[in-house]
């Protein structure tokens, strides 16, 4: 069962942007696209742990400020040539509230 | 019955002939004579083996298994000594009577000498065949030649001899290069282009007397008194139709042999094709017509109906690097309205004239990917009110500003003639390749496009891309990225010309093929709008690598590292006491003295950023852009202060300079450096601008770099005092700022647009006050320091938007 937990404001993440959200288990990423879709993942580069969160976002895609991975926010694939996965969690957008899935995140830590 | 057929001349154009009746397995029984001693070759390829590019068994035509296989007899070397066309025969220099059936003239063009006083001396030579060709090339480097003429030809020679290391000096009666191809701005560009390959121009120069010494030139006299010495002396200055036999005979002759639409001269059985031949009042020069006039002349031979067209001619120059194309009548003219563009960064310039919104003539300079559609509008008389907007840009921008390269081919009727030697067409390529022609060699076999001045290469590979699609790659210039089949320069030009002010609109106007761009384009995308319109355009923080976002550099752990500034290397006990208490508190890990007279603070966590910040800011201090594609240091020696050797205030200079040109955006970064003597302890001349303080002033170099690449600096100007010195940098920066692609340094894009130009638009005093106008109107926005910004307005984005370890305890 879906545990919603509100986060923050939509404008608190700018478009094409995105913020951290502290957990016991280290920082999550809440993205936001040019077109408000909201994603969240782990703030974790596949290649060398790049902070994704200081990326720049394109389309529906972060590339990693470290070594320019591109990375896809709806799967958390790593795009192109590279290879690798960062794991993805449900969010919402609510009457212009950002909310995250509190079962996922507390799976992060069996995960 | 086997016809008997005579053909005078082994040139391109009886050459072709043959070629065609052969093709046509006609009943013909040839020979063939001709005056020099061998057979048919590309004329039109002399050029390149002249400036070494081809050999001349590359050029052959027909080589002996060719003439030998289709029968031909060869009496090469051999003139004919008269002709009688009552008894239809021909007497051979050695007395030999041959009959014929038919007889072709090819007798060519003379090349015209002009009768100055000493054109009969050794080492005086035309440009017209194998002989002068070789003349030419056996010169020698470091010889010296002058060549009369500024047209295609002597420029070609002229070229193909600077290619080989001779010192060559053209002599140009008109006041600019090629004044019947192009207009004076073209001219200048050419010319600016050929004083690039170190070949000297002179234009408006009447030549008065050509010197002899022993009866060997020595030099040519100009009549201003100017002495050209030189071991060679090229004419090129035109050619006149050789038409001496046919008059002989009695033929129908004025300027050249009179032939009709069937190539038929005022004898019903002499024909006559190529430069001896004049056709409703018009001489030829060029390839094109000639193949025109050979195949009408082989299909009146075979009893088909054929008939010869005067068409609109276009012109290219076989120079390397040398890109121009000129097509139709390009004049100034009441009810005439011309439009032009030009970027003289990347030394193009394209003009058309337009009359009753027709296009009825075109130059083109420095890129003539387009020429052809252009030369199309020109011949098919389009009504181009449509288009006028974006006529300039070429097809690939007409109907909604789609941008695939070969757009501008797609977009090409079949009828579109794509080789102009051959008149070959795009359908002729098209239906070559759908029957197996697959790559360039094999098109260029089957249908000769690109065979004869290859000029159309690049054109002809891209109708295979076109047709062929994924199966065929050409080497392509490099876009920006997958978004988008522009290149950098290509784009900036857009913004420049369509006054784009907006990413989307670029996006849009540009045809982006995706939402919002990629971490490539979009970082390029930011720093070309704001340095183009800084008051419109709002930087887009989202838009730039996390460096320039947070201001800071993103260190492998994800942690940042913080560079206050110290204007011109030079700090305080004050300034040091708050780095290390900054240090302390903030537990910086590493403190590192930097490169550029500096101290990093490495380790710093990016929650940590505006408090640190704030603490720099209260001793004093601001950001010191380690992190930007902007101007980062001015490095410095002590000069006059201290050092004995110093001959200006190289330290105040390099405060000056660093507080004017402080938090200015570049296409990458900018270092500079002063040092106070040449002793250049600031190691000035490695940096992208550097400047070396002598007793006389102050010279400035760019250009420097100490990077993956090592290069010293070229020398841009020398300036009397500092404020010149000041105005000078912040030009050059600004026009920097203005015309390089986006992470080029200063090296690159000098390699690109060439120092004389950049020197050249900084000396120019207006120029160079502009230049200093819109640096400074840009730095009304851009010099500030933004820690102090990010301190008082977005300190709290630095932190995490939301705090969940309570939640997930639970």
């Amino acid at each position: 069962m879906s545990d919603w937990i509100d986060i923050a404001a939509l404008d608190d993440v700018p478009q094409r942007g995105a913020r951290l959200v502290k957990t016991v288990h280290g920082c999550v990423a809440v993205f936001r696209t040019g077109a408000d879709e909201v994603y969240a993942l782990d703030n974790a580069c596949p290649h060398k742990n790049g902070p994704l969160a200081e990326g720049i976002v394109h389309g529906s895609s972060v590339t990693c400020p470290l070594h320019n991975w591109v990375i896809s926010l709806e799967t958390g694939l790593v795009q192109g040539a590279d290879e690798g996965r960062v794991n993805t969690y449900p969010a919402r957008v609510e009457n212009g509230r950002i909310s995250l899935d509190a079962a996922f995140l507390r799976g992060r830590a069996v995960a | 019955m086997t016809q008997k057929l005579i053909v005078i001349g082994a040139g391109m154009a009886t050459g072709r002939a043959l070629e065609h009746l052969f093709d046509a397995n006609a009943d013909v029984d040839v020979t063939l004579f001709n005056a020099e001693p061998r057979g048919n070759y590309n004329r039109i390829m002399l050029s390149p083996v002249l400036s070494g590019d081809k050999s001349y068994a590359e050029i052959v035509t027909h080589d002996d298994a060719w003439y030998a296989a289709n029968n031909v007899t060869c009496r090469f070397g051999e003139r004919i000594a008269s002709i009688d066309r009552a008894a239809k025969t021909v007497t051979a220099e050695n007395g030999d009577v041959l009959a014929y059936d038919k007889l072709i003239f090819g007798t060519g063009s003379n090349p015209f000498m002009i009768p100055l006083p000493g054109h009969d001396l050794e080492g005086v030579i035309a440009y017209r065949d194998l002989e002068d060709t070789q003349t030419m090339m056996d010169l020698g480097p470091d010889n010296t030649c002058v060549v009369i003429g500024g047209g295609l030809l002597g420029l070609e020679a002229a070229a193909g001899m600077a290619a080989r290391g001779v010192d060559v000096t053209v002599v140009h009666i008109m006041g600019h290069l090629m004044e019947r191809q192009l207009d004076e701005a073209a001219g200048y560009l050419l010319r600016k282009a050929l004083v690039d390959k170190g070949i000297t121009v002179k234009c408006s120069a009447n030549s008065k007397e050509i010197l002899g010494e022993n009866g060997r030139v020595k030099a040519l006299l100009l009549d201003d008194g100017t002495e050209l010495p030189c071991d060679l002396l090229v004419m090129a200055v035109g050619i006149r139709p050789n038409v001496k036999l046919a008059q002989d005979c009695g033929l129908a002759v004025s300027k050249g042999i009179h032939v009709d639409d069937q190539m038929v001269t005022s004898d019903a059985d002499i024909l006559a094709v190529g430069e001896c031949v004049e056709h409703d009042g018009a001489i030829f020069g060029l390839v094109a017509p000639l193949y025109d006039q050979a195949k009408v002349a082989a299909q009146t031979l075979l009893g088909e109906a054929g008939k010869f067209v005067q068409k609109e001619l276009s012109t290219k120059l076989k120079v390397t690097g040398c890109d121009l194309f000129s097509a139709g009548d390009f004049a100034d003219g009441e009810g005439r309205e011309d439009i032009v563009f030009r970027d003289p960064a990347r030394g193009v310039y394209r003009r058309l004239v337009l009359e009753n919104n027709i296009v009825i003539g075109a130059v083109m300079y420095g890129d003539t990917a387009d020429s052809n559609w252009f030369f199309g509008l020109i011949r098919d008389k389009t009504d181009i009110t449509d288009m006028r907007e974006t006529l300039i840009f070429g097809p690939a921008y007409q109907g909604g500003g789609a941008s695939d390269p070969l757009l501008a081919v797609a977009a090409l009727p079949r009828e579109a003639e794509i080789c102009g030697c051959n008149g070959i067409c795009k359908g002729q390529i098209e239906d070559a390749i759908a029957a197996g022609a697959t790559d360039l060699g094999a098109v260029r076999s089957v249908t000769k496009a690109s065979g004869s001045c290859g000029t159309c290469t690049g054109l002809v590979e891209q109708v295979l891309a076109v047709t062929l699609g994924d199966d065929f790659v050409i080497p392509a210039a490099a876009s920006i990225c997958g978004c988008t089949d522009m290149t950098h320069e290509d784009v900036r030009r857009m913004i420049k010309s369509q006054k784009l002010r907006s990413m989307p609109a670029v996006w849009q106007e540009c045809g982006w093929k995706t939402s919002c761009g990629c971490h490539v384009c979009r970082p390029a995308l930011n720093f070309y709008l704001l340095a183009d319109c800084p008051l419109e355009y709002q930087d887009d923080p989202q838009s730039r690598f996390i460096n320039e976002r947070k201001h800071a550099n993103i260190q492998k752990d994800g942690t940042f590292s913080v560079v206050p500034r110290m204007w011109g290397g030079i700090t305080t006990p004050d300034e040091l006491r708050a780095i290390a208490d900054a240090a302390d508190k903030y537990m910086v890990p590493t403190v590192k003295v930097t490169g550029g007279q500096r101290i990093d603070l490495l380790g710093v966590k990016g929650e940590d950023l505006p408090a640190i910040w704030k603490d720099l800011n209260d001793a004093g201090m601001v950001s010191g852009h380690a992190y930007s594609k902007g101007l980062r240091t001015v490095k410095t020696c002590v000069g006059t202060d201290h050092c004995r050797f110093g001959t200006q205030d190289s330290t105040g200079l390099g405060i000056k300079l660093e507080k004017t040109l402080w938090g200015s955006w570049t296409p990458h970064k900018l270092k500079l450096g002063v040092s106070g003597c040449p002793r250049n302890c600031a190691e000035a001349t490695c940096k992208d601008i550097g400047i070396v303080c002598v007793d006389s002033g102050y010279q400035i170099s760019i250009g420097g770099a100490a990077g993956m690449d090592v290069r010293e600096t070229e020398l841009l100007l020398q300036v009397p005092n500092e404020d010149e010195a000041i105005a000078v940098i912040k030009a050059v920066t600004q026009l920097y700022r203005e015309n390089a692609k986006y992470l080029d340094r200063i090296y690159k894009w000098m390699a690109k647009v060439g120092l004389d130009w950049i020197t050249e638009q900084v000396t120019d005093l207006n120029n160079r006050t502009a230049l200093v106008d819109r640096f400074e109107l840009s730095q009304s926005i851009y010099r500030r320091d933004p820690w102090a910004d990010h301190v008082t307005t977005k300190a709290a984005t630095y932190a995490p938007v939301a705090d969940l370890t309570l939640e997930a305890a639970e």
